[in-house]
């Protein structure tokens, strides 16, 4: 046994080394992107052969995991949250097929929309697809529920869904690790016919999937990770989930909590232990991360009348992330508070770099759009997408990886000229390829700007799989050769960049544009500094 | 015996190698520890906190709750201000006076350090100029953590031992020129505080 000083994210990633995974698959998002990198980074991993790299999207790595517990290993597959809708059909699926080797997804929720567009609530999902999911409390439960989840995924032949939020997932603390277990060997599933979703297989497989709901859920009855700690003030219980407990104990460091609490890390919810509580206590508190799941599920299945108070009735708030103050108001506790931020003190949003590319790309883009007016340019997601603040103010939309380009094409169809599409290397290859074809096969007057820095910015320079693709896959899918249209972005180059941007903008067809040059947060990064070379785009 | 600190500072700034050193050194004493960092967007230029907390007992929330901070460390003085909810009666607000002005609505840099000097417990130095007087201007980051470290039940040698640790692989030139960098700190709080 060893201790380590792991962010939970990383305590996830020991977890499933130490649980005997054979590869892990994901695409880089935030919060759950340290998952994989302390895979990528580990020598363990690469002396066992772990597979590390990063997938093109989510759903490609979903996919992959699957196919690696199809032949009997076992696999943990990482994302977003967001990222989970990107990979809910290989996800859904996934649990009427079932699986061969242990299969763990995470999926890493952000409350608050730190650095995302919703706050989308992942255990909707775990409920949709009817499979086991865990919500660890602390670093030490995420990587026990690694390390156990690979167990009760064989057990039931399930996928789990392990379901942590940022500060979870971004915040250290010490963790105690538990013996290496061996990877599996290969082997086949048991039933050669349970992958293939023929209507006639999947109406019996998602049978064998209800049939298994009593059994997942006396599972969670028993699970070291739901906890009933009696109390004899029973005037109201508590249930808490995930790290939703830690806010609610952190009211009670110098006093007695005399509550009954049920502490939830495994789900489906446990059924009896919440009517026992429903039974007993007059009220009902559910403190959980995220959306109301537990406390809408309550009001559906209790017995008792019990009232049942939390985010719905604004006993805490129904949106953003918890705090151990948002809990001692729920409690009545009053909290004084003794400063106040001065009046002085600024937002200061988050900006792209100085010396970043993606600004003068911008700034040649806006000249060049001048004589069409404001209004027209569809964005995605990455650093480029600062540029819809000022003093840019230059982007008009961002609302799922590749939504730029497909965007553009309906607004397009609808009429509108001079429609630009802005998107980025990484979410080209993530999402934008398809709505390309799209635009191809109608030849639909769009300019799409890839901007290209060789890098996935905006999550920590990850690689790219579009490195030193872009053109050939332009021309692959259709775009006429005359308008793929390079340059470097630079303010020497202004010019050129206008001018070229200009052309296209009147070419009444689909163009692609890519500025190209490196993103300056990654010079240090020794691997892509040959690469470049390699590809001679140094 | 428990200490929670707001680590603040702008994207950028490098506030997490002070969190770091702070946890090399609490581990060293056996404490235990949450700090919650801040990754992704607002990393690019934006305001960033790290929460720390280090105990002897075991620790509830990641977060610490407003109004019970026992020091907010700033490597940036209008940031220093931003986390005030947080901090304790009584405790000390210790930071750094040179701005990094990446917004056009700045404030008067005269004004913010005047709402600093407000605090009863307040700390603030010219952690830029006193690395550069030591030779290493990289080091103003670690300049501040002395400043912090007489406001902790950890001994000066506990972190000491937390900077041999984090830049053992950066060699002896490295550690001396940061543990010079930590002294400068201390020597400057135990002088005005
Ligand atoms: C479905 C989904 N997966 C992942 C993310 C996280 N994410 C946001 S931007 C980004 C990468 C953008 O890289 P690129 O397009 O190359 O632009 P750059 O940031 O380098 O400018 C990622 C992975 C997301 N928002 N949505
Ligand atoms: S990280 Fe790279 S791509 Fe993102 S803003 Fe900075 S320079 Fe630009």
């Amino acid at each position: 046994m060893q201790k380590l000083l792991l962010l939970g994210d990383e305590a996830i990633a020991q977890g499933a080394l130490d649980g005997g995974i054979s590869g892990i698959y994901a695409y880089p998002g935030t919060p759950s992107t340290e998952i994989t990198e302390y895979v990528q980074a580990s020598n363990f991993a690469k002396e066992n052969n772990i597979h590390s790299d990063w997938s093109v999207n989510e759903k490609t790595a979903m996919e992959a995991g699957l196919g690696m517990s199809y032949a009997g290993k076992r696999a943990m597959v990482c994302m977003k949250h967001v990222g989970l809708n990107v990979a809910a059909d290989a996800f859904i699926n996934s649990s009427i097929t079932g699986v061969n080797g242990g299969l763990i997804v995470v999926s890493a929720d952000d409350p608050s929309m730190h650095s995302s567009q919703n706050e989308q609530d992942s255990r909707f999902y775990g409920n949709f697809a009817m499979i086991p999911m865990l919500e660890p409390v602390n670093q030490q439960e995420a990587y026990e529920m690694a390390y156990y989840g690979y167990e009760l995924s064989e057990k039931y032949k399930l996928p789990v869904l392990l379901r942590i939020t940022t500060r979870l997932a971004h915040s250290r603390a010490g963790v105690e690790t538990l013996e290496q277990k061996p990877q599996n060997d290969i082997s086949l599933p048991s039933n050669l016919t349970q992958f293939v979703l023929l209507p006639s297989i999947a109406r019996k497989q998602y049978k064998i999937l209800l049939s298994n709901q009593a059994s997942i859920e006396a599972a969670s009855e028993e699970s070291i990770f739901n906890k009933y700690i009696d109390g004899s003030d029973k005037k109201l219980g508590i249930i808490t989930t995930g790290i939703a407990y830690n806010y609610l104990m952190e009211n009670f460091q110098d006093k007695e909590l005399k509550h009954p609490v049920l502490k939830i890390g495994q789900y489906p919810i446990p059924r009896k232990q919440v009517n026992k509580m429903l039974k007993e206590c007059d009220k009902v508190l559910v403190i959980e991360e995220g959306y109301p799941v537990v406390e809408e599920m309550l009001k559906g299945y209790q017995e008792a009348g019990t009232p049942i108070i939390g985010r719905l009735d604004g006993t805490l708030p129904r949106d953003g992330e918890l705090n151990p103050n948002l809990v001692a108001n729920a409690l009545g506790f009053e909290t004084v508070l003794d400063g106040t931020i001065p009046e002085l003190v600024k937002n200061r949003p988050p900006s792209m770099c100085v010396g970043c590319g993606h600004i003068d790309a911008y700034n040649a883009l806006n000249e060049a759009l001048i004589p069409y007016g404001v209004g027209r340019v569809f964005s995605d997601i990455g650093c480029y997408t600062l540029g819809a603040l000022p003093p840019y103010n230059a982007v008009n939309s961002c609302v799922d990886m590749g939504a730029s380009i497909t965007m553009a094409k309906g607004a397009a169809d609808a009429g509108m000229i001079g429609v630009v599409a802005v998107i980025g290397d990484s979410t080209f290859t993530h999402s934008g390829i398809t709505g390309l074809i799209d635009c191809v096969s109608e030849n639909t007057p769009v300019t799409i700007i890839i901007s290209d820095n060789f890098t996935t910015g905006m999550t920590g320079g990850q690689d790219s799989k579009a490195l030193g693709k872009i053109e050939d896959i332009c021309e692959g899918v259709g775009v006429h050769p005359d308008h793929i249209r390079v340059f470097k972005p630079l303010k020497k180059n202004m010019e050129e960049m206008v001018q070229i941007m200009k052309e296209e903008l009147e070419y009444n067809g689909v163009s692609v544009i890519i500025p190209r040059r490196q993103c300056v947060q990654t010079m240090k990064n020794k691997k892509l500094a040959e690469q470049l070379i390699n590809l001679n785009l140094k | 015996m428990k200490t929670d600190i707001i680590l603040a500072g702008v994207g950028g700034q490098g506030i997490l190698s002070i969190a770091a050193t702070i946890g090399m050194s609490a581990l060293h004493n056996n404490l235990h520890l949450k700090q919650a960092e801040v990754h992704g967007m607002s990393q690019r230029g934006g305001a960033v906190q790290s929460n720390m907390r280090i105990s002897d007992k075991p620790i509830s929330s990641d977060l610490i709750p407003m109004g019970e901070a026992d020091i907010i460390l700033s490597v940036e003085p209008m940031e220093s201000l931003r986390y005030l909810p947080y901090l304790k009666k009584g405790g000390w607000l210790v930071t750094n006076t040179t701005p990094f002005i990446n917004i056009n609505n700045y404030p008067e840099i005269e004004e913010v350090l005047a709402e600093i000097k407000k605090q009863k417990n307040h700390i603030s130095l010219d952690a830029d100029s006193i690395a550069a007087e030591i030779g290493s201007k990289r080091s103003s980051n670690i300049v501040m953590l002395g400043a912090a470290t007489p406001f902790f039940d950890i001994s000066f040698e506990s972190f000491e031992e937390g900077i041999r640790q984090i830049f053992a692989r950066k060699g002896e030139d490295i550690i001396n020129v940061n543990i010079q960098a930590l002294r400068a700190g201390r020597d400057f709080t135990e002088k005005n505080r």
